[in-house]
């Protein structure tokens, strides 16, 4: 996975609150075995969808991406070219899948929502070191998991790290007789 | 010896399977006792695997079924959908390579994974149990933390048998008082979510507490914690007691003799503690809860199906008014317009939501004797093959083909209509299934969601209807 450091974009919006994963990616689009190719289906159910190939950042009405776990959803906003979502609420599925594959959530305050929603295209500064996001001079901090933040800094994943606790892992088996 | 603190159910669970706690740095790392996997979301979790050269950790642990892209029209073996048939080919693949246990088309043991894992026996309190399906939540019912993953997450469970998890907050759903007559769990339910809102329960896990809760046969519980999803919750879950021994013995994979006994004493102790602290509790009364339907496009937005569509003009805040404002119009629904008698074309009964044999018959006991109304193209689709045989034994299916539905092969089916069973664009639906999104049942399909038995009255009047009206 490559490394996130900062990100300068403009962005697209869709306000709607609650935009579940059947709308990112519809259920007929899962029927493939590998995770690419998938941006051409992103919101293939929405001609109103604001296409704008060249933005890497999604602003999105709360509580976006809930309903089905599908990663597929990740899959098909990364491959559009999505780097981040930024959103007032994010849900909890969607936002683990997102960090895997390196689309990063941002949750901000509602005051700071209101304004990217009411500016479609404007220009965001999102800097993941630092934890901020900025929209024309004005900069709010976003809160991260401090171990999603480092994976997604080092361009690493949870996997390596899993696999390192193979000891632990045999203790515990061998400890609940598992 | 100092009293140790009280905890919740959850909190027991959790503790007893930390392979290391969390700190401000890492997640805790979280064994997983029962790995249940599907052909949708698995198939770029094996590619991780072999990628990276590894095995699966726990074989045993794992076990899989084919349910969301199998058709279910009888005699069903040929699958006409190229890439479904590619898929199952290579969870079939999949399985075989890494000595997973397989539950294919064609199995006697086949159906949908929500439903199999309880059935056989598989699913058993205190466990935490994983799938790449966000209705994983349904084997709560047996005091199981049991949530959905991406697969991603998949991945990381075949290889290493555990996941990366921060440990969610509790929230307590205490359901007082009984269901009346003709109100059931999906209603519960149903009212527990709009009360909850779609993100109500966001990064808890939702315990189910209380006499109503307590009265429910284990397939209802199992419809409640099937749509915790839906309030945005991590997972639901009700303390075992002794419904829940009773539905588990004799099962096929539940412990037997001696293990029974002292699986039973670990059991019994896991309930919520007394003066145990949840991070947030709601009260609900059960009698004041009438049959449901949802009107809009998603779970939260419900009424009593003797109400009416709610007037988006009441919301003050702009961004609901707007979303009220475009799920009417997708769903076809006017501002104020009474519910009852709005008409319908399709009733789909299934899902791992209301699939089981309790479920179907309830709607059996309404169509018994009577006929689906002209043009109204009904479904009945079993939610295993072991539901499907009981069911038929019972004669069900004669009943439900007599009045005029169709009688299919286990399956997800019309839920997610990935299998070829959809809805028409414009076409309204009432389902028992668990999601009312935009184009869930097909592209256009406008889906209302409901229990069985409702779902069955709508059947009979072909539209939109109460159920205790029908009852004897």
């Amino acid at each position: 996975m490559e490394p996130f450091k900062t990100l300068e974009s403009r962005t697209v919006v869709v306000a709607r609150p609650d935009i579940d994963t059947d709308q990112i990616i519809p259920a007929r689009f899962l029927k493939g075995t590998t995770r690419t190719g998938l941006g051409k289906h992103l919101f293939a159910g929405w001609p109103d969808f604001p296409r704008d190939e060249g933005a890497r950042v999604l602003v999105a009405g709360p509580n976006f991406g809930c309903g089905s776990s599908r990663e597929h959803a990740a899959w098909a906003l990364v491959d559009y070219g999505f780097r981040a979502v930024v959103s007032s609420s994010i849900a909890d599925i969607f936002r683990a899948n997102a960090l895997k594959n390196g689309l990063l959530p941002v949750a901000v305050d509602e005051a700071m929502h209101r304004r990217l929603v009411a500016r479609p295209g404007a220009r965001v500064i999102i800097d993941l070191a630092q934890r901020t996001l900025e929209l024309e001079g004005a900069r709010v901090t976003f809160a991260i998991d401090p171990f999603a933040r480092r994976c997604l800094l080092e361009g690493t994943d949870e996997l390596g790290f899993l696999l390192a606790q193979q000891n632990a892992i045999a203790a515990h088996e061998k400890e609940r007789a598992c | 010896m100092a009293q140790s603190e009280p905890r919740t159910l959850f909190e027991k669970i959790w503790e007893a399977h930390l392979v290391s706690a969390e700190t401000e740095e890492t997640p805790a790392v979280l064994y997983v006792d029962l790995h249940l996997v599907h052909e949708v979301t698995s198939p770029q979790a094996f590619a991780v695997l072999r990628e990276r050269g590894l095995k699966v950790r726990r074989p045993e642990r794992t076990v899989a079924t084919m349910d969301h892209s199998t058709p279910t029209t009888p005699g069903r073996f040929v699958v006409e959908d190229a890439q479904c048939a590619a898929q199952l080919a290579e969870l079939q693949a999949n399985c075989s390579e890494h000595g997973i246990e397989l539950h294919a088309l064609g199995s006697e043991q086949q159906g949908i994974v929500h439903v199999i894992g309880p059935e056989m026996g598989l699913t058993q309190p205190g466990m935490t149990i994983v799938c790449g399906d966000s209705h994983t939540s349904t084997h709560g019912a047996f005091g199981a933390f049991a949530f959905g993953i991406g697969t991603s997450e998949v991945a990381h469970v075949l290889a290493t048998q555990c996941l990366l998890q921060r440990r969610p907050r509790t929230l307590e759903v205490r359901v007082e008082g009984r269901l009346r007559p003709g109100v059931s769990a999906k209603d519960l339910i149903l009212a527990v979510i709009a009360r909850l809102g779609m993100a109500g329960g966001a990064g808890h896990v939702i315990e189910y507490s209380g006499p109503a809760i307590r009265a429910l046969s284990m397939e209802e519980r199992m419809t409640v914690c099937n749509m915790s999803i839906e309030a945005g919750a991590r997972a639901g879950l009700i303390g075992p007691d002794d419904a829940t021994f009773q539905y588990l013995a004799g099962r096929p994979r539940a412990p037997r003799a001696e293990a029974w006994e002292e699986a039973l004493v670990l059991w019994r102790t896991l309930t919520s503690d007394p003066g145990a602290r949840y991070d947030r509790s709601l009260t609900i009364d059960a009698a004041a809860l009438e049959p449901t339907v949802t009107f809009g496009t998603n779970p939260s937005m419900s009424a009593p199906v003797v109400g009416a569509v709610p007037d988006p003009q009441s919301l003050q805040e702009p961004a609901s008014r707007a979303a009220l404002e475009r799920a009417l119009e997708y769903m076809g629904l006017r501002p104020g317009q009474r519910l009852l008698g709005h008409p319908i074309e399709v009733v789909f009964i299934g899902s791992c939501t209301n699939s089981r044999l309790e479920d179907l018959r309830a709607a059996a006991s309404l169509l018994r004797g009577r006929k689906v109304a002209p043009r109204v193209r009904v479904l009945v689709v079993p939610g295993s093959r072991q539901v499907k045989r009981a069911a038929e034994q019972e004669g069900l299916d004669q009943v439900f083909r007599e009045a005029g539905a169709e009688w299919r092969e286990p399956g997800c089916s019309m839920c997610i209509a990935m299998n070829g069973d959809q809805l028409r664009p414009g076409q309204a639906a009432v389902s028992t299934s668990n999601r009312n999104f935009e184009g869930r049942q097909g592209p256009g399909g406008r889906t209302f969601l409901a229990s069985p038995l409702t779902a069955a009255a709508a059947a009979i009047k072909g539209a939109i209807a109460d159920p205790r009206e029908l009852l004897r």
